[in-house]
């Protein structure tokens, strides 16, 4: 029963985990950026649905639209001022520009609000279900289910969708594309906001889960959500997903061995490992689908 | 955990390197090499005029701003009733407050800054244990007494080698000591017998606290069954809470801060946890409260330096002057910054004319039996005060006095 109550622990933090990265994956898929300033969003949204929850009385599914519109804003603006002149430079330079955009954002919201932690509202009763000794948390089911319903959403949009047609067409040859009329730069900018308000949905739902915001909250799991994404492969969306629930597991294992001290490192072991035996990670295929 | 260890192994480096610019800043200016290091002379600095500087290195903003902030308002009582009294000897108190921003480097350069450019004749110390270390080389270098509110590592005071750092003070007893009234809370008052430690594995604070409550609980003929640990700034508790559960502890033991803790309290009732959980000071902050939730709390005991309902007319009196000055209740870390400057002021009278940093620092050394409100304290030869403990338990988010021990 304890093993079935770990991998419930492990999937309520590998679907957060796959919020983020799938975000980052599309970013990835379509411009080839690693971007940086996506934990950041996330915490951007974190913030956005305390203040619509805290201070404006919202309840939970206005916030969470709040906090995604907002956010998907914000990743346009952040698009169109930092990385979209840089789109025809080295990707070092794209790269650093992200980390600059990243501590940019961190270092305004402290210098706003300070560093000290915030704690969530509690919106929902705490009630848990216990099947067989093992206790749900009622709140973890409903909050996975989100995540779930935002993933299909995204699938929905990608494969069945004019701008999601257009988004893979982006990702196979920019220039193509464009000679086929489609606007690119408009597509980058979907990209972009779809991928933010992702993040900044997962933000809202980690505020929820786990009680505790502050600034330098994206920081960890923007690095874990890079794994995850690397992990199922990056640029491809189920992967995005299997590699958060993988890893979210994994940790949780990791810590249930015994080796809680280790389970920031197992994430980065994996990290390691798959580049060396796998690079194109769990979904990869040789010519493979992007976005 | 990467990224919180580098930062650390930053900081100190930080740290390392502004104490080593300090000190080549230093013997530069004494030239002939009179001078032993302090850039103010032999003794310290001293209180020239009709003012006596005292500078408050505090934890304003950061990590840990919930305890800064409440000792920077203990402090502020404390002066205003001091001036408004006439002073000491005569002078005004002038606090002169430094913000560390809950870091080690930060504190290590506010120290620096309050000796040399405030020219401040004694300092109050950071809240955290790990920012007043930093601090204190800079204090015996400057011939500054600093006296920490509330840090209650045994290495402030006492070096590993067993010599005393002797600009160093504290207001707070230690952590072994609180671990051992932990400890025998659970066994005497509980009747605990098979009990689990969960600690904070990137504070010497918890770490302490967790060795002198396992050693006492095994004195006491209680087996620890599991000992697990987290890092500062972990956010999912769930996996390693399973695991304890699935020891069937009947105690839990959890040294740390509150940031982590309350965390740890709300989701340990969630897996089912229904034992009762225990702390010590540093779950004392109303964002414990906050993020474990009222419910949550209830059968957590917490050990700490004083309680605001202790019907002790000394504590009382005190409680109704702060909530005069702050419309709220006042906190154990509100009582340590009040004390904290009751403790200078007392010293710096029984100092005499004479208002130097060395003269304050015998003075402090000999305190005896000082009626404060955190308990009557002589200061051991260790410079710690030997003073009681209370033991406090949460009854819907609000702290009630249980009991106190006596060292």
């Amino acid at each position: 029963m304890e093993w079935i109550q770990q991998i419930v622990n492990g999937i309520s933090l590998g679907s957060i985990y796959a919020l983020i990265a799938l975000g980052y994956t599309m970013v990835y898929g379509i411009i080839k950026l690693i971007n940086f300033a996506h934990g950041d969003v996330f915490m951007l949204g974190a913030f956005i649905g305390f203040f619509a929850i805290a201070r404006w009385d919202m309840h939970f599914i206005p916030a969470l639209l709040m906090a995604m519109i907002l956010c998907a804003v914000i990743g346009v603006i952040i698009e169109r001022v930092a990385y979209k002149r840089l789109r025809n430079a080295t990707r070092i330079a794209a790269l650093i520009t992200a980390i600059g955009v990243s501590l940019l954002i961190e270092y305004t919201v402290i210098f706003f609000r300070g560093a000290s932690p915030e704690a969530y509202p509690t919106i929902f009763e705490r009630s848990t279900l216990n099947i067989f000794g093992v206790q749900i948390d009622t709140k973890s089911i409903f909050i996975l289910g989100v995540s779930i319903v935002l993933m299909l959403l995204l699938q929905f949009i990608v494969h069945r969708t004019k701008i999601g047609k257009a988004m893979r067409a982006v990702s196979h040859d920019a220039d193509a594309a464009r000679l086929m009329g489609i606007n690119v730069d408009n597509t980058i900018s979907a990209t972009f906001a779809i991928g933010s308000a992702l993040a900044g949905a997962a933000g809202v739902i980690f505020g929820i889960y786990y009680t505790r915001i502050e600034p330098l909250m994206g920081v960890l799991p923007g690095l874990k959500a890079f794994v995850a994404a690397v992990l199922g492969g990056i640029g491809i969306i189920p992967g995005a997903m299997a590699g958060g629930l993988v890893l979210g597991v994994v940790e949780t294992i990791v810590s249930a061995l015994g080796f809680s001290m280790w389970r920031d490192a197992a994430a980065f072991i994996i990290l390691i490992l798959i580049l060396i035996l796998r690079p194109a990670g769990i979904f990869g295929k040789n010519a493979r689908e992007k976005v | 955990m990467k990224h919180y260890k580098l930062k650390k192994f930053a900081s100190i480096f930080l740290a390392t390197s502004v104490l080593a610019g300090a000190l080549a800043g230093c013997g530069a200016d004494s030239g002939g090499g009179s001078s032993n290091g302090g850039s103010s002379g032999g003794s310290g600095n001293s209180a020239d005029g009709d003012t006596i500087k005292i500078g408050a290195n505090l934890e304003l903003s950061g990590g840990v701003a919930s305890y800064g902030l409440s000792i920077a308002d203990g402090a502020t009582l404390a002066i205003d009733e001091i001036n408004a009294a006439g002073g000491i000897n005569g002078k005004k108190i002038e606090l002169i407050k430094v913000d560390n921003k809950s870091e080690n480097a930060e504190a290590a350069s506010a120290a620096i800054r309050l000796a040399e450019q405030e020219k401040v004749v004694a300092m109050i110390g950071p809240a955290t244990s790990g920012n007043t270390v930093a601090t204190v080389q800079i204090a015996n270098q400057h011939k500054v007494p600093v006296v920490t509110a509330s840090g209650t590592a045994p290495n402030i005071t006492e070096n590993d080698d067993g010599s005393i750092n002797e600009y160093a003070f504290r207001t707070c007893f230690i952590d072994p000591f609180q671990g051992t009234v932990a400890a025998n809370f659970a066994t005497n008052e509980l009747g605990a017998k098979n009990v689990a430690i969960y600690a904070d594995n990137a504070s010497d604070y918890a770490k302490g606290l967790a060795a002198s409550f396992k050693e006492t609980i095994e004195a006491n003929g209680g087996n620890v069954v599991i000992e697990q640990a987290y890092v500062a700034k972990d956010v999912d508790f769930k996996s390693t809470l399973t695991n304890i559960k699935g020891k069937n502890p009947d105690f839990i033991f959890i040294p740390g801060y509150y940031e982590e803790v309350g965390l740890i309290v709300k989701q340990a009732r969630e897996l089912g946890i229904t034992v009762p959980l225990m702390g010590a000071d540093g779950w004392d902050s109303p964002t414990l409260v906050e993020l474990a939730g009222n419910e949550a709390l209830n059968d957590t005991y917490i050990t700490n330096h004083y309680s605001s309902e202790d019907p002790d007319p000394t504590i009382q009196k005190f409680v109704e002057a702060f909530k005069g000055k702050y419309n709220q209740s006042p906190n154990a870390f509100h009582a340590l910054g009040y004390d904290t400057v009751y403790y200078l002021k007392d010293a710096i009278e029984r100092a005499g004319d004479n208002v130097t940093g060395e003269a304050i620092k015998n003075a402090l050394a000999e305190t005896k039996d000082l009626s404060l409100v955190t308990g009557k304290f002589t200061v051991d030869e260790k410079h710690n005060p030997v003073k009681s403990a209370t033991v406090l338990e949460f009854k819907d988010g609000n702290q009630v006095f249980n009991s106190k021990v006596n060292p």
